[in-house]
């Protein structure tokens, strides 16, 4: 029988702790909606997506009830849509506000997957849907894009690296009504994974069943906790009680992935074992680097806190889970956490100590503003430089910058909700404008010669 | 199914009369039931079967949480397979 202290252990968790499952995503293959006209692939899309999706909110809503585990976002992930309008080249946002349409109608918060993956090479119609996203992003509210442009295997395409500085920049400016929101919307990939379930860069790869379920953990506030708790522990000691929480928090989610899976009659994809943070006090992956002893994220010391948190993680939730996947490791964006907000206000953190820090934790430069009159091609060197930790480290890099119209370093952004508010942080002044307008393909490194 | 109510707050006269009542009308069984004060807080901890109860989890879960409203203590209902699923290999 369960002692009282576990029971209590797991209230708390949930009460005082911030203990959730941050998502539960649905994938869908939208692969058989493909039709000749705009009109007519939008309308099987969102015909496939209300039919699949449509208890996903009930469902979840009743798991969150039942289990006492509250259920963040329910959300949908599809087929990467750019195979999906090569048939219409020039109208991809008839589809992208179609399934604006059918994510409101389920009542998902974000659907993700108005995708390209292009990390080898740009067919016309993959250029043409690309050069769609900025207007996608700006007509729709719910619709979340991203495009892979590099990977171990195949290298980094430059070509796409620099369109897509140009791409966040016309998103930025589309959405300057809203501060550039369209961008928060918008991630860049190096190694793209096929079945994560987080926004904004969730996509339901080719390689995966017709209808999956992925869960995404949370519980940045309850690793801490524990840590508080131990103030003496030394770091092998650290690393052992991270181990054990993320177990007891990925469990958790196992729990309700396999469930939700079997109630809404789709196969159990993977539980992504990830920290995730929330704006809120308490819910902070900068707090817990803090925790093990830094007075502030971003000094010294900070990218060996978070390589000892994100293995531990892992760890700790490879054993708890029978399907791992996703990006699973610890998440830094910026306007999201507590601590890295505060972290960037007052300097400690800039982008340079950012982009080390993602060479040892998922994901990448994310939720990260920058001054609105920064350049495409400046853009696009943010882009190649996290490309290239990805690629040369064989795992998922990623770039979600907000290029914040009319606003310089000092200022604020507000985002609202989940996505925060972040300080406007400074970029390096030097161009890299030559390095970016070369084109071509930078060539895989050596270590992905496997065969 | 077997659920884990929990109850926590400022300790009172009929806490347990009041949680215990409204499970009896229905008709869910108390397997279990502990009841301390820690730190200063009154905790009961009780196993209840829902077997033979006219009521969902979800159904009960709403009407413990406005009970608990009502007496001023916090009240949760949860399946036993989220505390099994954390806590036991």
């Amino acid at each position: 029988m369960l002692s009282n202290k576990e029971i209590f252990e797991t209230i708390d968790m949930v009460e005082k702790e911030h203990l959730d499952v941050r998502t539960i995503t649905m994938g869908i293959s939208l692969i058989p909606c493909i039709r000749e006209s705009a009109k007519d692939t939008a309308q099987a899309c969102y015909d496939r997506i209300c039919s699949y999706a449509e208890n996903i909110v009930k469902v979840g809503d009743a798991l969150e009830k039942e289990y006492g585990i509250p259920i963040v976002n329910k959300r949908v992930s599809i087929t990467p849509a750019s195979l999906l309008t090569a048939n219409f080249s020039g109208q991809e946002t008839v589809l992208a506000k179609k399934l604006d349409d059918a994510a409101k109608n389920v009542g998902v918060d974000f659907l993700g997957g108005y995708s390209a993956l292009v990390q080898k090479g740009m067919t016309a119609y993959e250029r043409s849907f690309i050069e769609s996203i900025p207007e996608a992003l700006a007509i729709t509210d719910r619709v979340c894009s991203s495009v892979n442009v590099g990977s171990s295997k195949s290298g980094i395409n430059l070509d796409a690296v620099a369109l897509m500085g140009e791409i966040v920049k016309r998103t930025a400016k589309r959405t300057e009504a809203t501060d550039g929101f369209g961008c928060a919307k918008l991630v860049v990939f190096c190694n793209a994974v096929e079945d994560n379930p987080f926004m904004a860069g969730a996509f339901h790869g080719v390689g995966e069943a017709e209808k999956v379920i992925n869960v995404g953990v949370s519980g940045p506030g309850v690793v801490h906790y524990a840590l508080k708790n131990n103030p003496d522990a030394d770091i092998s000691q650290i690393a052992e009680i991270i181990k054990k929480t993320a177990f007891k928090i990925t469990r958790a989610g196992q729990l309700i992935a396999s469930e939700a899976s079997r109630r809404l009659n789709a196969e159990f994809g993977i539980v992504d074992l990830s920290l995730a943070p929330t704006p809120v006090m308490g819910d902070s992956v900068a707090h817990i680097l803090e925790e093990i002893g830094l007075e502030r994220v971003g000094t010294h010391g900070t990218t060996a806190c978070l390589a000892l948190l994100n293995d531990a993680v892992k760890k700790g939730g490879v054993m708890a889970s029978s399907k791992v996947g996703g990006l699973s490791g610890a998440f830094i964006p910026v306007s999201e956490d507590y601590g890295m907000i505060e972290g960037a206000r007052c300097g400690e953190l800039t982008l340079n100590k950012l982009e080390a820090m993602t060479a040892v934790c998922s994901v990448g430069i994310d939720m990260v503003a920058i001054p609105g009159d920064t350049s495409a091609e400046t853009i696009s060197a943010i882009i190649a430089d996290e490309a290239a930790i990805g690629m040369i480290n064989n795992k998922t890099t990623a770039v979600r910058v907000i290029p914040v119209p009319n606003k310089g370093v000092g200022d604020f952004v507000e985002f609202g909700g989940l996505l925060g508010r972040a300080p406007i942080m400074a970029v390096q002044k030097a161009s890299a404008a030559k390095f970016i307008r070369r084109g071509g393909k930078i060539p895989a490194p050596i270590h992905s010669n496997k065969n | 199914m077997k659920a884990v109510v929990t109850v926590i707050g400022k300790d009172k006269p009929g806490i347990i009369a009041s949680v215990s009542g409204l499970l009896a009308e229905h008709s869910v069984n108390i397997e279990d039931i502990s009841q301390t004060i820690m730190s200063g807080n009154f905790t009961m901890l009780m196993y209840a079967d829902l077997k033979n109860s006219d009521l969902s989890l979800a159904a009960l879960a709403d009407l413990l949480n406005d009970l608990g409203k009502r007496i001023g203590v916090s009240i949760h209902v949860q399946h036993e397979d989220i505390f099994n699923a954390m806590h036991k290999i």
